[in-house]
């Protein structure tokens, strides 16, 4: 029985870098999907904080990502959407060298943050995480006090003058001080997840960083606490660069100015790895998609 | 390929498989009652093996119990002569006992704990996979090691090696302090018996240690390292931190192994009859005591002494265990609450 016949997969010769240009032909679709008000404020070029050459990303021998080209500006919220699998949480923990524990983790190309190379030999990834802090899945609060969560990194980092304002600063930045200020002794534990989750961005806030990426901040919570962390990223971008991965079109489209598209694809191997697709103003991205893999992924075809 | 073989299977053919499943429903639910009759057999077996050799030390101590009261806990003489001439003929304490017990365990501790925790580390956090693949199972086999052995090596290699280097540095060093008085002759003494007894104690807490550190949530670990944190602030502030009452619960299970070890104790203790300042001086432990003396037992009361150590040791050791276990639960309390 040879039922299966081996099926030739037609793939279209696309290249898997960024789209500077709007394809004109393809004729955008109206997309049922709201856009913020952002629509009318496009975010001016800022300047540039990271910037991706090329990057590739291996675990052991598998090529994760490949060929990813991106630029990351100041004090903007970059969004990075895709399917699952699709490499952009492996790409914003390659920003802060969180996959340096992972083992068979290695990149090629270029991270570059203000024209210096993460990656070259002597850099501290230490120090790197200490300006470009990250906020998880799922809350993670220490088994500590309210308060503790907050100084623990400010202490280690020898940053212990006027901890208390410090700390309710980071509180304060992020919306949380008026609920836990009767409880700073308190564990972080008996926070509900929302809440948790807004420690943590203000534990990561605590040592002033200058970027923050979160990493699917909200898709461990309630759509009322989702609301508050959104509302959050925009008093945020004030003063840091946020990098933000989610599932979540919507949300992309709500809270980012810019945001990057990422699809599985191969290269005539046989082997998918993460791809960036499209890279573009939100706005753009979603009712204007120059890639027919962006247009169906943003209209709910696949994904 | 015909399908008919599956559409109409002959009603005998239906009847005898409804039969089997039958039967071996029937051999199931009596397996199933089997196993849990000897499930809960066993469990009485072991409950009732405890009250019978409690009951057996209890009324074997008796007679040194109203005899000696419980002053037999700090009373120093422990004479079994006989003979009606000798001061305190027949006259048993065991303070020396529990002195030793008390100091060759705490000494073994403040080794091993330390100790036990950095391999802890090293195997959970900062080895390769394949590294703490092979020394994992060797410290484990440390474990396997019979006490004898241990002993044996206490008294060949290990006295001499710290009679010649540790005894004296030690004396040099903290000589000011009492328990670091002049070194012995042979090295054999209360704190050689408390290192073998560290050895002893070591592999039970790099194990337990080993485990407690692998299970803290990657989330948490990974959020210390998002902070800027080095690894070994990592470890202090997140690992151990959350870990503290595991630490302590297997610090407690260590002290239960050190309080009841005897035959390497034996060995390595010199066999003191008095209570010296210097640790460096001879000694002897509750265990140690009951398995030197039982077999020559001179007198009922000399055995009934014997069993009054046993029983000391008894309470000694179930108060460690319920301790362990309160706090290990109280750990698991609030793990939980983190995962």
């Amino acid at each position: 029985m040879d039922a299966n016949e081996p099926e030739v997969e037609r793939r279209d010769d696309v290249m898997a870098s960024n789209r500077l240009q709007v394809d004109s032909s393809s004729g955008a679709p109206a997309v049922p999907l709201v856009i913020g008000a952002k629509e009318s404020a496009p975010a001016p070029p800022t300047e540039v904080v990271f910037e991706l050459l090329d990057l590739n990303v291996y675990y052991g021998e598998t090529l994760a990502v490949r060929g990813v080209n991106l630029k990351i500006h100041k004090n903007v919220i970059t969004a990075m959407i895709g399917p699952s699998g699709c490499g952009k949480s492996t790409i914003v923990r390659t920003l802060n060298r969180m996959n340096d524990s992972v083992s068979g983790f290695r990149v090629s190309g270029e991270v570059n943050y203000h024209g210096h190379s993460i990656y070259a030999s002597g850099v501290d990834p230490v120090e790197v995480r200490r300006r470009i802090g990250m906020v998880f899945q799922r809350p993670n609060p220490f088994p500590k006090s309210i308060y503790d969560n907050i100084a623990w990194a400010p202490r280690i980092l020898g940053l212990k003058r006027d901890l208390d304002a410090r700390v309710e600063q980071a509180l304060r930045g992020a919306a949380l001080w008026d609920e836990v200020k009767d409880r700073l002794r308190s564990s972080a534990l008996g926070l509900s997840g929302g809440q948790q989750q807004r420690l943590c961005i203000a534990r990561a806030i605590a040592i002033e960083p200058e970027v923050l990426l979160l990493d699917e901040p909200a898709s461990a919570l309630d759509p009322i606490s989702t609301a508050s962390i959104e509302d959050l990223m925009q008093d945020l971008k004030q003063t840091y660069t946020i990098v933000i991965v989610t599932h979540n079109m919507q949300q992309a489209a709500r809270v980012a100015e810019r945001t990057a598209f990422f699809s599985l694809d191969d290269a005539g191997d046989g082997k998918r790895a993460g791809v960036l697709v499209e890279y573009d103003e939100t706005a753009t991205l979603f009712t204007r998609p120059a890639d027919e893999r962006t247009r169906g992924y943003v209209t709910g075809r696949f994904g | 390929m015909s399908r008919r073989e599956n559409t109409a299977l002959p009603r005998e053919v239906v009847e005898i498989g409804v039969v089997a499943g039958g039967l071996r429903r029937m051999v199931d639910r009596m397996g199933d009652r089997v196993a849990f009759g000897a499930a809960a057999l066993a469990s009485l077996a072991a409950v009732a093996l405890i009250a019978l050799v409690i009951d057996r030390v209890v009324s074997g101590a008796m007679p040194s119990i109203s005899r000696f009261g419980i002053g037999f806990l700090w009373q120093t003489t422990w004479n079994p002569s006989l003979s009606s001439g000798v001061r305190d003929s027949n006259v048993y304490g065991a303070g020396v006992l529990v002195y030793g017990t008390v100091v060759t365990s705490a000494i073994a501790l403040v080794i091993s704990v330390p100790l036990g925790v950095a391999i802890g580390v090293y195997l959970s956090l900062l080895s390769s996979g394949r590294l703490a693949g092979v020394v994992g199972p060797l410290v484990e086999l440390l474990a396997a090691v019979p006490s004898v052995i241990v002993g044996l090596w206490g008294i060949v290699v290990l006295a001499p090696a710290l009679h010649s280097t540790i005894d004296p540095a030690l004396h040099a060093a903290l000589g000011w302090l009492p328990i670091f008085g002049k070194p012995g002759t042979t090295g054999l003494g209360i704190f050689d018996a408390g290192v073998v007894l560290a050895i002893m104690v070591l592999p039970i807490l790099a194990a337990i240690t080993r485990d407690l550190f692998a299970n803290v949530p990657r989330e948490l670990k990974d959020g210390a390292l998002a902070l800027g944190a080095t690894r070994w602030e990592m470890i202090r502030g997140v690992v151990l931190d959350s870990t503290r009452s595991g630490i302590v619960a297997a610090t407690i299970l260590g002290l239960a192994r050190a309080l009841g070890e005897a035959i390497a104790v034996t060995q390595t203790i010199g066999a003191g009859t008095a209570i010296h300042a210097s640790l460096f001086a001879s000694g002897d432990t509750l265990g140690s005591r009951i398995a030197e003396q039982f077999i020559g037992a001179v007198s009922k009361l000399q055995i009934a002494s014997l069993f009054y150590c046993a029983l000391i040791l008894l309470v000694m050791e179930f108060l460690a265990s319920i301790g362990a276990q309160l706090i290990a639960g109280r750990s698991v309390r609030v793990r939980g609450a983190v995962i």
